[in-house]
């Protein structure tokens, strides 16, 4: 495909060529095979089912150049203090246009066998740990941007918690963009693996701090072993001009209960891929997202949860706000396999539209093959309530107060399944000023 | 005569294409209770809406003064800073947005209209403390999402509870006695009594003459067809009781 091997040529003409970084000889070929795949399949077009909604072109027209140092070497820990998340306690590993930042980082002291550190340190120093699963489960034959990451990744944070271990922080994976200039890519790729009965809580953010067109192309696997418990809480908060792609990969064992959080605010385009595999039995799996988009963005999420053993729960729950032209997209495919017996799967999208110009795509998508299972999904989309808003203003609260409030409650109804406490609250507080600024965004536009 | 809190004349309202309010007047002054009674459809809750400004009805003639100015002109809200408060027919539930949130958020709105501090959040616990009292309301409702999850009563004793918090001038209640037993009528009825005082007024709209043995009022008015057919004291609303409304029709009237 023509326009595939120019795509890859612009974005790969500044990537490390293959072989060139110090890395595992057993990585060669996987790389060789992603940028086969991605050659191949190229970019997804409008033609594809599960590319339908979202129109990736865009992302041909980017300016691709590889990160100017200085915008790293300028950065000071004071400098992130005013991002999200900056008061959490706990480790922290900071990615500059996606290379690794130990100056910026923090690690703390951690039972033995723990890991927490970049991807790269870990292919020198750690491969037996990390060989086992990086790339094992990953399809790119299923997604064109893992095969372009599988190609071309260089780091990413490497989680490992032996089995029985609990961090009892949250660990932060901080992902910044300075957005300088157009076109600087970031291809990160993450590794993280939760031994059996391990107990981990991971936060992981994407901010840009100017607006640059910059494009993420984000890879994160998870394996669970049995038992273990994790919760995953991903804030992607790029720039408005910026392209978000990112994909979660998670493989769970028996009786694993995992909470994976998705919450879309920022960037031009973002889409979000998650794929589950509940390959055990009595697992509970939870996945839950809020898209808040305004003006021209596009935040779509495309899930695949595939139950292939008996006894399982999943349950997605993903609430969009949408305002201005914005556009959400909710791909929510549920795979029940025949010896999946006794499952128990849940999916609401819920859709709130401030404007007449905000549109939504919603696609439920059950595929069922064994015969004793509970399955239910349920789509919405609709204004705020006025009988609720009357009530709340018949009280003395302002119009625009009323609308906050319930705009927020919807909100609201995702932020309060994060069980991190200290990362719930500030989501609350991101998610409440960034409705108080879309108000004001439109006050302004409607004061000209 | 004590001065009028709510001055309505001819008033002419209905929804598009639909006249529901044909000619309404009446005078409510500081200290008194009404009543308005009528059977169902005959405008009581239109009514209501009008007077706290909801959405969708059009107002096609007369006027509405409150403490000398159109309230007819004012927003939902800013009524109800000025001191209007409707108690719902069927109060909405709200998903979401707590209770004591929203309460205190109303309040601090109501009290910076009437430029008196707002309360901050211990200030305003113990306020509802002693409120909560009155209605006998279990304190963990207040806890929950506004309305959610609240039986048929809890919510009507949870409008009065609101209106003892925010302390109105002219309270609109609408049906605030239907669906509750005799128990929970008696604690509502204690409850808006005690909120009576020489410069605020009620407008108490009810079906039900029992809730009348509880709540006296100073005039009782019939409203059928969008119009005011008869008033007049309390006793007019043991003969309703008695009666019916069918000797009221302009049919039997005329008669
Ligand atoms: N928004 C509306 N759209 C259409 N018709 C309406 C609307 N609101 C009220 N009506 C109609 O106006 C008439 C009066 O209704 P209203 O609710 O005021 O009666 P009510 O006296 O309160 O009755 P009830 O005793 O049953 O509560 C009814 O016929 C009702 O259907
Ligand atoms: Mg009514």
């Amino acid at each position: 495909m023509k326009e595939a091997a120019t795509f890859i040529k612009r974005v790969a003409g500044f990537a490390p060529a293959d072989g060139d970084s110090v890395q595992p000889a057993w990585l060669a070929p996987i790389r060789r095979a992603g940028f086969a795949r991605f050659s191949e399949l190229g970019l997804p077009t409008l033609k594809q089912e599960d590319w339908r909604f979202t129109n990736v072109a865009p992302l041909t027209e980017l300016p691709f150049q590889p990160a100017p140092e200085s915008a790293r070497n300028d950065l000071t820990a004071d400098a992130l203090a005013g991002l999200p998340f900056a008061q959490l306690p706990g480790d922290r590993l900071v990615f500059v246009d996606g290379h690794f930042a130990p100056e910026l980082s923090r690690t703390g002291r951690h039972p033995d066998g723990v890991r927490i550190g970049s991807l790269a340190a870990a292919l020198r120093n750690d491969v037996a740990l990390v060989e086992p699963y990086l790339t094992r489960w990953t399809r790119t034959e299923a997604n064109p941007f893992i095969a372009l990451n599988e190609a071309f990744f260089r780091d990413g944070a490497f989680i490992h918690v032996p089995a029985g271990k609990t961090i009892e922080e949250p660990v932060q994976l901080l992902f910044l963009s300075t957005g300088r200039a157009a076109g600087v890519a970031a291809q990160p790729r993450n590794l993280i693996v939760a031994g059996r009965e391990s107990q981990v809580t991971i936060v992981e953010t994407h901010v840009g701090l100017a607006d640059g067109a910059t494009f993420t192309n984000a890879v994160t696997e998870l394996a669970v072993g049995d038992g273990a418990v994790v919760e995953l809480v991903k804030l992607q908060d790029e720039s408005r001009k910026a392209f978000h792609f990112a994909v979660l990969h998670a493989h769970l064992g028996r009786g694993v209960n995992l909470v994976a959080h998705s919450f879309a605010l920022g960037s031009r385009l973002a889409r979000q891929n998650i794929r589950t595999v509940l390959d055990g039995e009595g697992i509970e799996c939870v996945l839950n997202g809020l898209y808040l988009a305004g003006d021209d963005q596009l935040l779509d999420h495309h899930m695949i949860v595939d139950h292939a053993r008996p006894h399982c729960a999943s349950h997605e729950y993903f609430n969009g706000i949408l305002d201005g032209r914005a556009k959400g997209v909710f791909h929510g495919r549920i795979l029940v396999r025949q010896p999946a017996q006794k499952t128990d799967a849940k999916q609401t999208n819920k859709n709130l539209l401030l404007s007449d110009e905000a549109t939504v795509d919603t696609k439920p998508q059950l595929e069922i093959y064994a015969d004793d299972v509970k399955c239910t999904h349920g789509a919405t989309v609709g204004q705020l309530n006025p009988e609720s808003i009357f009530y709340l203003r018949s009280r003395g609260i302002p119009r625009d107060l009323a609308r906050r409030m319930l705009i927020h409650a919807f909100g609201g109804e995702i932020i309060e399944r994060v069980r991190c406490v200290p990362a719930r609250e500030e989501l609350d507080r991101l998610v409440r000023r960034r409705l108080a600024e879309h108000k004001q965004a439109k006050l302004e536009t409607s004061a000209v | 005569m004590s001065k009028p809190i709510l001055e309505i004349k001819d008033l002419n309202a209905g929804v598009v294409g639909k006249p529901i309010l044909n000619g309404i007047s009446l005078t409510i002054r500081a200290g008194e209770t009404h009543a308005i009674m009528g059977p169902n459809g005959s405008g009581k809750s239109t009514l209501a809406a009008v007077l706290a400004g909801r959405d969708g009805y059009d107002v096609t003639g007369g006027s509405v003064h409150y403490l000398g100015e159109d309230l007819l002109e004012l927003a939902p809200e800013e009524r109800a800073r000025a001191g209007v408060f409707l108690g719902f027919q069927y109060p909405v539930e709200i998903p979401g947005v707590n209770s004591t949130y929203f309460l205190k958020a109303a309040l601090n709105e109501i009290r910076r209209h009437r430029g008196l501090p707002e309360l901050d959040a211990m200030e305003f616990l113990s306020l509802v403390k002693d409120k909560i009292k009155l209605l006998d309301l279990d304190a963990d409702l207040l806890k929950r999402a506004v309305n959610v999850g609240f039986s048929g009563g809890e919510k009507k004793r949870n409008e009065i509870f609101q209106m003892a918090v925010l302390e109105p001038k002219l309270a609109i209640l609408d049906e605030t006695d239907s669906g509750l037993d005799i128990d929970a009528l008696r604690v509502v009825a204690t409850g808006v009594n005690k909120l009576r005082r020489p410069d605020n007024a009620q407008l108490v709209i009810t079906h039900y003459q029992r809730l009348l043995n509880y709540i006296v009022p100073d005039f009782v008015h019939v409203l059928m067809d969008g119009r005011i057919v008869r008033s007049g004291g309390k006793e007019l609303a043991l003969e309703l009781e008695a009666r019916g409304y069918d000797w009221l029709t302009p049919a039997a009237a005329a008669a």
